[in-house]
């Protein structure tokens, strides 16, 4: 039976069956051998690639990181060889009400601060991380609220942070983290009204998802899974619905030059620790 | 280089719109200097150049976006469907499945999937008269509460009434299978082909028109319905197991509503009260336009392939055969019918009224054989289909 390339993606929408029926359909035209498996959280993915069920995973930038260092831990290579153009150098916005008093972050001491899931890098990790070097305070940023949606998807489900920016708008918040995307998403949806709502500051820029692969995987079905991936053209109408779904116009090869502060703030936290210890020691 | 001035537009305050129709049209590589004096104009096309898929460049205090193609790209292979206007060269021949539901003469972008429409070839479906016969069905939809004068309305004697509630309770079951049928072509027909869904649509509307009325007359004097009889529910049924368009119009429209028409001409002339004589009358005018479009429609697809007539011979003869064991013309509908054109149950007017429903079945298969003629079919053939209708009218 020919060998086909087994990709893992995180299943955060039901778009993603969508999404990837399609892109199935559109390797199988051009013979390439495909195959997918969703994952119901990115920690079972990232375990499930070093297990060998899968060749490439769709990964979180969080579980690039989690990629990244259980590779080094079971003396394995971990590389990032393709993203979305709309995965390269976002921020996150810290987003005021227009009549509130703060004019910079460090004016957010002791304020009610509202974040994404608890293992959102846009929503969580990253703004919290940019707070404290900003001055705000461990203890603020402790008592600020997390507005869990979908643990273990990374907050790809964007729902977490649309519920703290309803929170904003009702007064229960003095500030929420917010993806740059999301604002004028927000905006359009009216959760915010014109006017409602102004940027306090903005972390540093920071990439999104990318497919991982391992040592090991099979070069050549990788090799041809990469060419058509970036040969995939926005003009092309069978596959232009799908790359709006998943939110781009072209891919482009993977770099990873975006992760630091990411990885930076990660590392120190003790779940990440305790997740990685148990991993090294359950995966092959 | 072009320039967009934004004012104190930004993310928050519609910029977006803007931007975007400053690069619709634009080429992959072409710069737009973009002006503002919202502090976060930086930010505003930051995002919206990663969004859209375009380039962000800082020159100097300069903000220029580059275009990514995004929006070019979007309308490759893109192609209007046709024109609004019902006319040949608007109308395309062949509709696209993946069109859908969208507007005829709109820009489709390319791609899609696959609607279910099943009726694809403007042949089949179409008639120039389409649109005008849906125009005038539009202006001539009449509201059975003013319309019909219910006030003074004044029960005929015994015989008569019980006679006209057995005719409205046969009329009612075809009104009904004339209703289904044009109901269950319709999503069938591509949307391509507006003005026949639309036709459709307001037949199905004056189906449902009539049953209501044709119900309450019947009701009035207070009286139970009439008998509905088996040979007459077999005859409607394959009608509703005509899967296809044309034979479909055939059978319902052009003979059955065609046969209809003089019937209710008939009624009208013979209606015991003004109410029926008022329903019978708005009645056939409204189906006097379902007999237009569906003649108008036979003719045409006749015209452009000849075989159709065949297959719509063959299509009566099916149904023929199909109800060679069924006994027509209930003898309680024709019974009934004796008694209003007569006026009574003496002998006389007995008499009188079979020779005149006698002369009506006449009229109706005189008719039939007109309006097959109409349709492209020699006389001495129009003349053999229209003996073969069914004898239950419908």
């Amino acid at each position: 039976m020919t060998r086909k390339l087994v990709l893992g993606a995180v299943a955060y929408d039901p778009k993603v069956i969508t999404i990837w029926d399609g892109f199935q359909r559109y390797f199988a035209a051009r013979n390439l051998p495909f195959d997918y498996v969703l994952f119901t959280n990115y920690e079972k993915q990232v375990e499930a690639q070093f297990d060998g069920v899968i060749d490439v995973a769709w990964n979180s930038p969080l579980a690039w990181v989690q990629s990244v260092h259980l590779a080094n831990a079971l003396g394995r290579k971990a590389s990032a060889i393709a993203m979305r153009d709309t995965d390269c150098d976002l921020t996150t916005v810290i987003a005021v009400r227009s009549d509130s008093r703060f004019a910079s972050p460090a004016d957010l001491n002791g304020a009610r601060i509202g974040f994404g899931a608890a293992d959102s890098p846009q929503a969580t990790i990253l703004p919290q991380a940019f707070l404290l070097q900003a001055g705000v305070s461990q203890a603020t940023i402790d008592g600020g609220r997390l507005f869990d949606v979908s643990l273990g998807k990374h907050g790809d489900h964007v729902g977490g942070e649309r519920d703290a920016a309803r929170a904003l708008a009702r007064g229960e918040l003095d500030a929420s983290c917010v993806l740059d995307a999301n604002l004028a998403a927000f905006m359009n949806e009216g959760i915010w009204a014109q006017g409602a709502i102004r940027i306090l500051a903005r972390t540093p820029r920071y990439d999104h998802c990318n497919f991982t692969v391992l040592d090991g995987a099979p070069p050549e079905l990788v090799a041809r899974f990469l060419e058509e991936l970036l040969a995939m053209d926005y003009a092309n109408p069978e596959v232009r619905p799908l790359l709006d779904l998943e939110g781009l116009k072209a891919w482009r090869a993977g770099r990873t030059q975006g992760y630091q502060a990411l990885e930076a703030a990660v590392v120190r936290s003790p779940a990440f620790a305790r997740w990685l210890e148990a991993a090294r020691h359950t995966c092959k | 280089m072009r320039v967009l001035e934004l004012g104190t537009l930004d993310h928050a305050t519609g910029a977006a719109t803007l931007l975007r129709r400053a690069l619709a049209l634009s080429h992959k590589g072409e710069q737009l200097l973009v002006r503002g004096d919202s502090r976060d104009l930086g930010f505003t096309l930051d995002v919206f150049a990663r969004s859209e898929g375009h380039r962000l460049l800082h020159e100097g205090t300069h903000l220029i976006l580059e275009c990514g193609g995004s929006a070019a790209a979007k309308r490759a292979g893109a192609r209007r469907a046709g024109g609004p206007n019902p006319t040949l060269g608007e109308v395309e021949s062949h509709a696209d499945p993946r069109w859908g539901v969208a507007a005829r003469g709109a820009l489709l972008e390319a791609g899609g999937s696959h609607f279910d429409f099943t009726l694809l070839e403007r042949d089949a479906v179409w008639a120039e008269e389409a649109s005008s016969l849906y125009r005038a069905a539009s202006a001539a939809q009449w509201d059975p509460e003013t319309a019909i004068p219910w006030a003074g309305f004044e029960a005929a004697p015994l015989p008569l009434e019980e006679a006209l509630v057995q005719v409205l309770t046969y009329l009612i079951e075809n009104e009904t299978t004339a209703l289904l049928v044009p109901t269950r072509l319709l999503p069938r027909v591509h949307p391509h082909f507006r003005e026949t869904l639309q036709l459709l649509a307001i037949q199905a509307a004056d189906e449902a028109r009539h049953i209501e009325v044709f119900t309450r007359r019947a009701t009035l004097s207070g009286l139970e319905l009439g008998t509905s009889t088996v040979a007459g529910r077999a005859s409607l049924k394959t009608l509703l197991e005509e899967h296809e368009f044309s034979t479909a119009s055939l059978l319902l429209s052009v003979l059955g509503e065609g046969t209809f028409l003089s019937l209710l001409r008939f009624l009208e002339r013979h209606a015991p009260d003004s109410v029926t004589r008022s329903i019978m009358s708005l009645a056939a005018q409204d189906e006097a336009r379902h007999v237009a479009f569906a003649v108008a429609h036979l003719r045409r697809f006749a015209l452009q392939d000849p075989a159709v007539l065949s297959r719509l011979s063959l299509a009566v003869e099916r149904r023929h055969g199909a109800l060679a064991g069924a006994t027509g013309l209930s003898a309680e509908v024709f019974d009934a019918l004796v008694v209003l054109a007569g006026a009574g149950i003496t002998l006389n007017a007995i008499e009188k009224g079979h020779a005149r429903v006698q002369q009506l079945l006449a009229e109706m298969e005189t008719g039939r054989a007109h309006r097959l003629e109409k349709i492209g079919f020699e006389p001495d053939e129009a003349a053999r289909l229209a003996a073969l209708h069914t004898l239950n009218l419908m």
